[in-house]
C-alpha cells in the first residue's frame, strides 16, 4: 500500500499510505508486547481492564466458540474460535474459574484468518469466553463447560 | 534440555492454508507439587510466532493454562503450494524451538 501511495500521489492514496505507515510502525509493539499483568491476574475484572481498557464490550453472535459442554478431562479441553467480524485484530480466550483466567491471546494480521484451535486446561467447571478485539469495540461470546476431572494439580 | 520438536502439517484449500501444529512441552503451571511436596517450577510457552514466507502473520501469547504438549491450528491467507510456513515458540525460561514446512 505504501508503494502504491508513492506511485500514485493522489490525496486519498497519500492519506491511505500515511495511515498504513502509522499502522505498520505501531505493529511491532502490538505484536511483541505481552500483557504479563493480564496473564498473571487472578480476577476476571483485572484481565478485562488490562486487555481492553475502556473499550465497550458487547455480546456478538458472529463469533463461533466451539468447545464441549462437558469435558471429561479438564487437562485437555479442545477450543476453537472463529469470527466473521471485520477488523478483528486479536482473539483472547478466558476461562473465568481458572486461577489465572486469561489462557491465550492471538494477535492477528491482515494475512491470518480469525480462526484458531487449541487445547486448554480447566481446573473446574467454568464459563469460557472468547473476546474479539477490534480497534473500537470488544465482542464476546461465552459457553459454560462442565468439567468432571480437573486439569490443575495433576 | 531434551529435544522439543515442533511438528507441523499444512494444506491449502482455496488459497487459505490451514496449519496444524504439535509442540512438545511440559507446560508446568508452577502450582503443582511433586511427590515430596516441593513446588514444581513454572515452565510454559509464553510466545508463539507464525511466519508465512518470512512474514509474521500471527503471534500468540500463552498462559499456563494451555495444555501440555500444545496443539494449535491457524489459517493463513493468500497461501499457495511451495510456500514456507514457520512456527516458533519461546518459553518463560528462555528455551525456544521451531518448525518449518513447505506447503504441498
Amino acid at each position: 500500500m505504501q508503494i502504491q501511495a508513492i506511485r500514485q500521489p493522489s490525496r486519498r492514496r497519500f492519506i491511505q499510505g500515511l495511515m498504513s505507515i502509522i499502522a505498520l510502525s505501531a505493529l511491532p509493539f502490538q505484536l511483541l508486547a505481552r500483557s504479563t499483568k493480564a496473564f498473571q491476574a487472578t480476577k476476571l475484572e483485572t484481565v478485562k481492564a488490562e486487555l481492553f481498557g475502556d473499550l465497550p464490550i458487547v455480546d456478538s453472535s458472529d463469533i463461533s466458540l466451539d468447545i464441549p459442554d462437558i469435558a471429561e478431562n479438564g487437562a485437555v479441553v479442545p477450543v476453537s474460535v472463529s469470527t466473521t467480524i471485520e477488523g478483528a485484530e486479536a482473539i483472547h480466550v478466558v476461562i473465568e474459574q481458572n486461577p489465572n483466567p486469561l489462557s491465550a491471546s492471538f494477535k492477528l494480521t491482515e494475512f491470518s484468518v480469525a480462526d484458531i484451535s487449541m487445547r486448554v486446561k480447566m481446573g473446574k467447571s467454568s464459563m469460557v469466553t472468547a473476546y474479539i478485539k477490534t480497534p473500537t469495540t470488544i465482542y464476546k461470546t461465552s459457553r459454560e463447560v462442565k468439567v468432571t476431572i480437573g486439569g490443575c494439580g495433576g | 534440555m531434551e529435544s522439543r520438536p515442533v511438528k507441523m502439517r499444512g494444506k491449502v484449500v482455496d488459497s487459505v492454508a490451514e496449519i496444524k501444529v504439535l509442540m512438545k512441552h511440559p507446560m508446568e503451571t508452577g502450582t503443582r507439587r511433586d511427590d515430596a511436596g516441593a513446588v514444581i517450577p513454572a515452565e510454559f510457552i509464553e510466545q508463539v510466532t507464525c511466519e508465512h514466507n518470512g512474514n509474521v502473520v500471527l503471534t500468540a501469547d500463552w498462559g499456563t493454562s494451555v495444555s501440555k504438549n500444545p496443539y494449535f491450528a491457524f489459517k493463513v491467507k493468500s497461501a499457495k503450494s511451495g510456500d514456507t510456513v514457520k512456527v516458533g515458540w519461546t518459553d518463560n525460561l528462555g528455551n525456544a524451538s521451531k518448525g518449518e514446512i513447505v506447503l504441498k
